[in-house]
């Protein structure tokens, strides 16, 4: 009874093997299955993720939310499905067609791939490759690739620059993601997902490695799009950025997408800094564990919900000057930093909650002493004092 | 191990698919009728002007330039942060002396103003 | 063994039919879109050759960064946009017997030549062994990489800086 996942997979392949299929036929079966288990999780959870989010944008912003279809809105987000199917495809004269009709599909199917190498409980992973933390970020160069597409193709010239806005700044805040990551896999020694959150059971690597954790997670924040680095959208500024053109399901691909990004950020936060599916009695149930995936994950989400509906939007170059000229010369500081002290650390052999506290004060100094720096830098543009601006007054009441 | 990468070939396949079912089933159940005026593009409700193409502008390329140096130099990094643990304490300085050569380069490219988004 | 076949039959046409699209279409940036699905087959191939840390590398690198390298020089440049462009020069002819007797060449070295087959298995754990080869054998080019990169990254500076950019002082 402990072992659900384990007893289901085998129940089914003495099933398959009782038929008369070979060996190779069941588990190609067993591995569809699988998969295609964990897409049709990964949509549901969407749907909910939809209704949380809105809910939780009408409290922060002092209103209720969807509350009118089903009781507490619950059921909106079916309906905004069933609205999206049957929305006619308007293609605008002039679009690319094959370009035009890939670049969501390709966005979602990027996204859906990262699941691939997620390991969800002690011994339930889908592929536990040698390269699983490489082919996460080469997974997601296909979704920068989705944008710029679907911004060319369109045939419109604000998609096309928000477009390529976005793109530069996806790529600007790949750098600090790929050496923030560089950390956990420092602390683990391996890039094999698996490895990397087994070797995280007692102390979990946000103890060891809070700078690396925190530049992760706003470097993801700006991969995914969500505020203060929302320009790709900028409701305001360029209609919709680079999905201006798209209706029906199209556009309801990119936002699917865009919400199960952020939900797969939260995964990864979770799998490399805050201990995969550890947690209380995970080994000995595993069941346990893919509860505690599940939960953590979704705790990452609300906080990085909270986060874009607390916070304004920041400028273009300010971001891209945030990104080159603090994150990246910060993490490889901070790479540097802890590679030196966990390697003289483990030639010392001291008990490991020692290593631990030495590398969470590391960090903590790194932290400290960047904020303290970039505190004294200047400004990007200079800003000029105006004299003050004469104020219209209703006649009869001015000075 | 091989397996591990069927699972993710099957995974690929399956990603893809659903997307294209999601996006092909509204052809059969959404109404299409295609009009001039709804396929104009959108520039704001007014009718479009100039050329689509516009001129780049040649910031975006350096930044992509630079992008492809430090994600070369990451690719160099992963092999050299698996195995610190293995190797004598002489591969850290190795591993600095790689990061501080292109460090000095993004000095460089910061003064020189090449990172500024004008 | 007919389905390992199988798959490297589909992966190489695919490759291989991309690639051809690549240098025959009309639309430079149709063939853009075309050399990253090649790249993506030649990554499928290091898979099968048991070389992921290549594979990944080589998805991360070259579609990742060099595409869309590709896509935003072709956007820079409004010359190549016109959708129709030359496929073709006066001396055609010439040049695809040249490239006709190259590939006739390439095969028989190829095919007669003695490759030697050494019996192995891949390491356990592949990029560690990666890791401690490159630091400890090979530790000077892994250290003249990244000059290489060094001069790559002044080099670009250098060439891409325009005269009106301004200079942190």
């Amino acid at each position: 009874m402990a072992d659900l996942i384990n007893l289901i997979e085998d129940w089914i392949a003495n099933l398959l093997l009782g038929w008369g299929a070979s060996e190779e036929l069941t588990l190609f079966l067993l591995q569809t299955l699988g998969s295609v288990l964990v897409i049709i999780i990964c949509f549901v959870i969407v749907i909910a993720l939809i209704w949380v989010e809105r809910k939780l944008a009408g409290r922060i912003q002092d209103r209720f939310g969807p509350n009118r279809a089903g009781p507490f809105g619950i059921f909106q987000s079916f309906a905004d499905m069933i609205k999206i199917f049957t929305k006619e495809y308007v293609t605008p004269e002039g679009a690319e067609k094959g370009a035009f009709n890939i670049a969501p599909v390709l966005a979602m199917a990027s996204v859906l791939a990262i699941w691939a190498v997620f390991p969800f409980a002690v011994n339930v992973i889908g592929a536990d490759i040698h390269v699983g933390v490489l082919y996460i970020v080469a997974v997601g160069a296909f979704g920068i690739l989705a944008i710029l597409m679907a911004g060319w193709s369109s045939n419109n010239r604000y998609a096309l620059l928000g477009a390529s806005r976005s793109v530069a700044m996806l790529i600007s805040y790949e750098i600090p993601m790929v050496v923030s990551l560089l950390v956990p896999v420092l602390l683990a020694g391996s890039t094999k997902l698996s490895v990397i959150v087994e070797a995280q059971q007692p102390w979990w690597f946000l103890l060891s490695a809070p700078t690396a954790a925190l530049i992760y997670l706003i470097s993801s924040m700006a991969e995914i799009g969500k505020a203060p680095f929302d320009l790709l959208e900028a409701e305001s500024e360029l209609v919709a950025g680079y999905h201006t053109e798209y209706s029906g399901m199209k556009f309801g691909m990119f936002y699917v997408a865009e919400f199960l990004h952020q939900y797969t950020v939260g995964a990864l936060v979770t799998i490399f800094f805050l201990g995969g599916w550890g947690g209380p009695l995970a080994v000995r149930w595993p069941i346990l564990g893919v509860v505690y995936f599940y939960g953590k994950s979704f705790l990452i989400y609300l906080m990085i919900s909270w986060i874009r509906l607390s916070l304004p939007r920041i400028r273009i170059d300010e971001m891209l000057n945030l990104n080159w000229k603090f994150l990246i010369p910060v993490s490889f500081i901070n790479l540097v930093a802890v590679a030196s002290v966990d390697r003289i650390l483990l030639d010392l052999a001291l008990p490991i909650w020692i290593d631990v506290g030495v590398l969470f004060a590391v960090n903590l100094l790194i932290l400290l002493a960047a904020l303290y720096l970039a505190g004294k830098s200047k400004p990007a543009l200079e800003r000029k004092e105006f004299p003050p601006r004469p104020v219209a007054v209703p006649p009869g009441t001015e000075r | 191990m091989q397996s591990y990468w069927i699972y993710i070939g099957i995974f690929l396949v399956v990603a893809v698919a659903v997307p294209i079912i999601a996006v092909a089933l509204p052809v059969l159940i959404a109404p299409n009728k295609p009009n001039r005026r709804k396929e104009e593009v959108y520039e704001c409700g007014i009718e479009t002007t100039g050329n689509i193409r516009v001129q780049f502008k040649s910031q975006y390329y350096i930044y992509t330039l630079i992008f492809l140096v430090f994600d070369i130099e990451t690719v160099f990094l992963f092999p050299w942060a698996v195995s610190l643990g293995k190797l004598p304490l002489f591969a850290v300085i190795e591993g600095v002396i790689f990061i501080a050569i292109l460090f000095g380069g993004l000095i460089y490219a910061m003064r020189k103003g090449a990172l500024a988004w004008y | 063994m007919l389905l390992p076949a199988l798959v490297f039959a589909f992966v190489s046409l695919v490759t291989l039919g991309a690639a051809i699209a690549v240098v025959t279409n009309k639309n430079i940036l149709h063939s853009a879109y075309y050399l990253i699905l090649t790249f993506v087959g030649v990554a499928a191939v290091y898979v099968m050759l048991q070389a992921p840390f290549i594979a990944v590398v080589q998805v991360l690198v070259y579609v990742g960064a060099i595409a869309i390298l590709i896509i935003f020089a072709i956007m820079l440049t409004r010359r190549l946009m016109s959708k129709e462009m030359e496929q073709h020069n006066a001396q055609w002819v010439p040049s695809v017997v040249g490239a006709l007797a190259l590939f006739v060449v390439l095969a028989w070295i190829v095919y007669t030549a003695g490759w030697p087959v050494q019996e192995g298995t891949p390491p356990l754990d592949p990029i560690s062994q990666l890791g401690q080869d490159l630091l400890t054998t090979y530790l000077v080019p892994f250290e003249i990489a990244s000059v290489l990169l060094l001069a790559a990254l002044v080099g670009a500076i250098l060439i891409g800086h325009e005269k009106g950019m301004r200079r942190e002082e």
